[in-house]
């Protein structure tokens, strides 16, 4: 194996990790400022418990979060040098702004929305919540400018063999943007609100059925209603989009080799492409659907990758799969939803165990087709990584195949076994459930509002009530 | 001629890297001090008085990485490959102190010295790795046809390795002081009579490392010594000792807890200007100035507008947060 395939095994490895928490970390922080508000509105005690329950399980994948992120960070220098001494121009300012923006808004106010509730006050501490959701969006919102820039790059010149950026708001609002925006945000709701259901339905086929479980369930199904068929109806735009400007990962996309004179395109559903032999093999089609899908009419062709020189391919195999895994997984979502609405008319969803295990099947179903997801985008540039500007191979920094290998390795087994660990707690939160008064009313009036647990966002043992304690004295006055 | 946009870059990614130092400095000197203090119910109060804070020192780490990419993308990707392999000890190390803060008080208990030893090795591994990358990078990255040519093992040489140890002596410091502030009685105690030594250690790494650095390099010898920069420098050597004395005297007197935190921030400050002196202008010492690896004006620019109009109301809402939590924080009141 080279160094350039170590590279890029490392930068998918590391970045797959990455994504698993902000996704979770986007959605939840938005569902706490949810619950908060509700909470604010209607005082009732169930809302703050949910908060707190999903208050922990915040905590643990934002830390996971934020040290996974770090790495992404750096690795654009120690593993692209060439990639960062190219583009820096276009990528260093989204990335900075990235930063100023979105990670100190998140962390700054993250200290208060984990432990400052007794300090604060309910209203300070919801506007610190609603920053911690408002920076994970805005952090989204500028790495997705930045990759979708390098899948559709314009608003630069090349100058002197570097990238300068000549229009930033061409470079930010590049075509693909404003969908992969609203696709991944869709994602990480989806994802989230996924979790939540399946925690709930976890509870219930335990027997533990109580006004928290409830209120989840009914909110977690709530969203997959709204969005689920959202995200396919923004998916197939997506799609539309990427025909238009990158129509070799489409057809790579499709496992569709070449057009035949007059005739319209067949959808393949199943296939095994093959990149050696240029065809797709075993292939199942439905006639006409590929037309009528990517071109929105009966016979319509669009450029199959014989088209294309063999040196700007993407592998088909991989994205046709990659691809199909997530739009099936869709799918599936948009059948929970369907049915879980149905189940909801009388009250009968608490008692359904069927649909109950489902829905627990499903809890990471989220999680994987946004991962499918990237892989489809990601795999389907090559062997581009700005598109149609530099080439991949002309990005790797010039290490040895052995230190990569080395470095990867290293990554693999601490990530294994950190987040690993992680998750195996995040589980352990969640499978203990919410607790019904779950936290102590704040200190009256003339006491100080301090907190009576340990600073750390997910407090609580399985075995003690609680462990550690903080408390603040003001001093001075 | 407009703007001096690599200067004010210059400028602003030394002040976010200063802000990482003396921040994440104390944060990840409590782990480095955990050796020292066994006892749980400590531990758990050492935790606690950065738990609040940590994230947001950190992420003056990726504003400088975020930043060097920004202003001087050819000195980011030089430099960051150059340094690859201590860089990504650091990172690991960093992996590891980061997620002890959750995991420690989430793990079942029998598990839980394993997530303190985690929290003391990550910050030992991340700290002492900064510093090397720091040595090396002070002993110059050797440039040919815009790559780095340093070899993957040049900062395995004694001037590295012993910036390594001298970071930690200097965390350490920052930990104790700020541990000096934000506790009481016997914990207090305990870290003004370790803040006395760390203080000797300190200022024997800053002896070392000024007269290391001038023998072995000419220029920087020539930088400091030539009149009359001898003149405008020498306030530098003479106030660190100035402080280091009042360091002690406070440590050792107790006055007002937060005056050794304080102190031991200026001292920090200074050695830190000391190596900035050394230094500039150079982006990659000992060749290339900040002015040879600016990236594309347009892109400094843009991002200069959100920087000054960004980093104050960060400055403002991070103070916010800190004065929340001000106060002692204490362990014993909490388990009823
Ligand atoms: C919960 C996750 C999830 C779900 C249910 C879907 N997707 Fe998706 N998809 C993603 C998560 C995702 C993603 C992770 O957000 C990606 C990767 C990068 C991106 O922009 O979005 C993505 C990429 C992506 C691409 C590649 C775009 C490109 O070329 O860059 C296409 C064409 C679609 N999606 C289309 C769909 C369709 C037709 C769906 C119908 C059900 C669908 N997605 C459901
Ligand atoms: C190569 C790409 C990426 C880099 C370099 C990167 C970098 C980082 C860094 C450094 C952090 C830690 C911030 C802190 O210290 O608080 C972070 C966290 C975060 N990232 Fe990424 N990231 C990348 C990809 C993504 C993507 C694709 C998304 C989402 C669409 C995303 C969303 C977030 C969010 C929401 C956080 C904060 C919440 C959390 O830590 O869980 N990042 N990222
Ligand atoms: C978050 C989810 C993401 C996943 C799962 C993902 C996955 C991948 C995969 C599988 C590759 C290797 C492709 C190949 O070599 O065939 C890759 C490469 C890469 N991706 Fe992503 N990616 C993600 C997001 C991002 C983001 C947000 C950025 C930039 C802002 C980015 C930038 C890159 C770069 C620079 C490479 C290396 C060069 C290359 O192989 O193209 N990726 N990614």
């Amino acid at each position: 194996m080279d160094a350039l395939f170590l590279a890029r095994l490392q930068f998918a490895f590391t970045i797959s990790f990455h994504i698993v928490f902000p996704a979770l970390t986007i959605g939840l922080a938005s569902y706490l400022a949810v619950l908060e508000a509700l909470w604010l509105r209607t005082h009732r005690r169930v809302f703050l418990d949910l908060f707190h329950f999903w208050e922990k399980v915040f905590a643990v994948a934002f830390g996971m979060g934020v040290v996974s992120g770090l790495v992404m960070a750096y690795q654009f220098g120690t593993n692209w040098s060439g990639f960062s001494t190219f583009a820096g121009g276009v990528t260093g300012p989204l990335l900075t702004y990235e930063v100023l923006t979105a990670f100190f808004l998140e962390a700054g106010f993250l200290g208060v929305m984990l432990f400052g509730m007794q300090r604060v006050g309910p209203g300070l501490h919801f506007v610190a919540t609603v920053m911690v959701a408002m920076g994970t969006l805005i952090s989204a919102t500028w790495i997705l400018a930045s990759n979708s820039w390098m899948q559709t790059p314009q608003g630069h010149a090349i100058i002197d063999g570097r990238i300068v950026p000549v229009d930033w708001l061409q470079v930010i609002f590049n075509p693909s943007f404003p969908y992969r925006l609203v696709h991944m945000v869709l994602a990480a709701y989806l994802a989230t609100a996924l979790l939540v259901v399946a925690s709930a339905a976890w509870h219930l086929l335990r027997g533990r059925d109580h006004e928290g479980i409830r209120t989840m369930l009914a909110m977690g199904i709530g969203m997959l209603v709204l969005v689920a068929p959202l995200q396919a109806f923004v998916g197939d735009l997506h799609g539309l989009n990427t025909a238009q400007h990158q129509p070799a990962k489409l057809a790579a996309l499709e496992g569709h080799w070449e057009n035949r004179p007059g005739e319209a395109v067949p959808l393949i559903l199943f296939g095994l492409p093959d990149m050696e032999a240029e065809q797709t093999r075993y292939a199942v089609e439905i006639p006409n659907l590929g037309s009528v899908l990517l071109t929105h009419s009966w016979d319509g062709q669009f450029p199959g990758l014989k088209e294309f020189p063999k040196a700007d391919r993407p592998n088909s195999l991989v994205v046709f799969w990659s691809f199909r895994l997530m739009v099936g997984l869709g799918f599936l979502m948009i059948f929970m939803a369907a049915w879980g609405a149905w189940l909801f008319r009388g009250r009968r969803i608490y008692q359904a165990r069927r649909y109950l295990r489902f829905a627990l099947a499903m809890g990471p179903a989220g999680v994987v087709a946004m991962l499918a997801g990237w892989v489809t985008t990601e795999v389907g540039r090559q062997p581009w990584v700005v598109y149609g500007v530099m080439r991949t191979a002309d990005a790797v920094s010039a290490h040895s195949a052995a230190q990569v290998g080395f470095t990867l390795t290293v990554f693999i087994v601490v990530y294994a076994f950190v987040f690993g660990a992680g998750t195996v707690y995040l589980l352990r939160i969640i499978a203990r459930g919410p607790e019904v008064q779950e936290s102590e009313p704040q200190g009256g009036a003339g006491r100080m509002r301090q907190p009576m647990r340990p600073l750390s966002g997910a407090p609580d043992r399985f075995d003690e009530p609680a462990a550690g304690a903080q408390e603040g004295v003001p001093h001075g006055h | 001629m407009g703007i001096d946009l690599p200067l004010i870059w210059a400028v602003i990614i030394l002040f976010g890297v200063m802000m990482y130092v003396v921040m994440d400095g104390f944060d990840l000197g409590i782990g480095l001090l955990y050796p020292f203090v066994p006892a749980k119910a400590d531990r758990d109060v050492m935790m606690n008085t950065v738990a609040p804070v940590w994230d947001g020192n950190e992420t003056w780490l990726v504003l400088g990485g975020a930043g060097l990419f920004v202003a001087f993308p050819i000195a980011y990707a030089a430099i960051l490959s150059a340094f690859y392999l201590p860089l990504i000890f650091m990172l690991v190390g960093l992996i590891f102190r980061g997620v002890a803060f959750e995991f420690r008080f989430k793990a079942p208990p029998a598990r839980q010295p394993f997530w303190d030893r985690s929290f003391t090795g990550g910050s030992y591994t991340a700290t002492f790795f900064q510093g090397v990358t720091l040595g090396a990078f002070l002993e110059g990255v050797p440039m040919r046809d815009g790559q780095a040519v340093a070899g993957s093992f040049s900062w395995l040489a004694p001037f590295p390795l012993f910036v390594g140890l001298g970071l930690i002596a200097a965390y350490a410091l920052l930990g104790a002081t700020w541990l000096v502030m934000k506790t009481e009685s016997d914990l207090q105690q305990r870290m003004r009579e370790l803040g006395l030594t760390l203080t000797w250690v300190l200022l024997l790494v800053i002896g070392v490392i000024s007269i290391w650095t001038p023998l072995s390099q000419p220029a920087v010898a020539h930088k400091w010594f030539s009149w009359p920069n001898l003149l405008y420098f020498s306030p530098v050597p003479l106030l660190v000792l100035v402080s280091a004395a009042l360091l002690r005297r406070s440590l050792a007197r107790r006055g007002h807890d937060a005056v050794p935190f304080l102190l031991t921030l200026g001292l920090v400050f200074l050695g830190y200007s000391g190596l900035g002196i050394s230094l500039w202008p150079h982006v990659i010492p000992p060749s290339v100035t900040i002015w040879q690896a600016a990236g594309p004006p347009q892109s400094l620019g843009f991002t200069l507008v959100g920087a000054l109009l960004i980093v104050p109301m960060i400055l403002g809402y991070t103070a916010w947060s800190y004065w929340v939590f001000r106060g002692k924080v204490r362990g014993d009141e909490g388990y009823h």
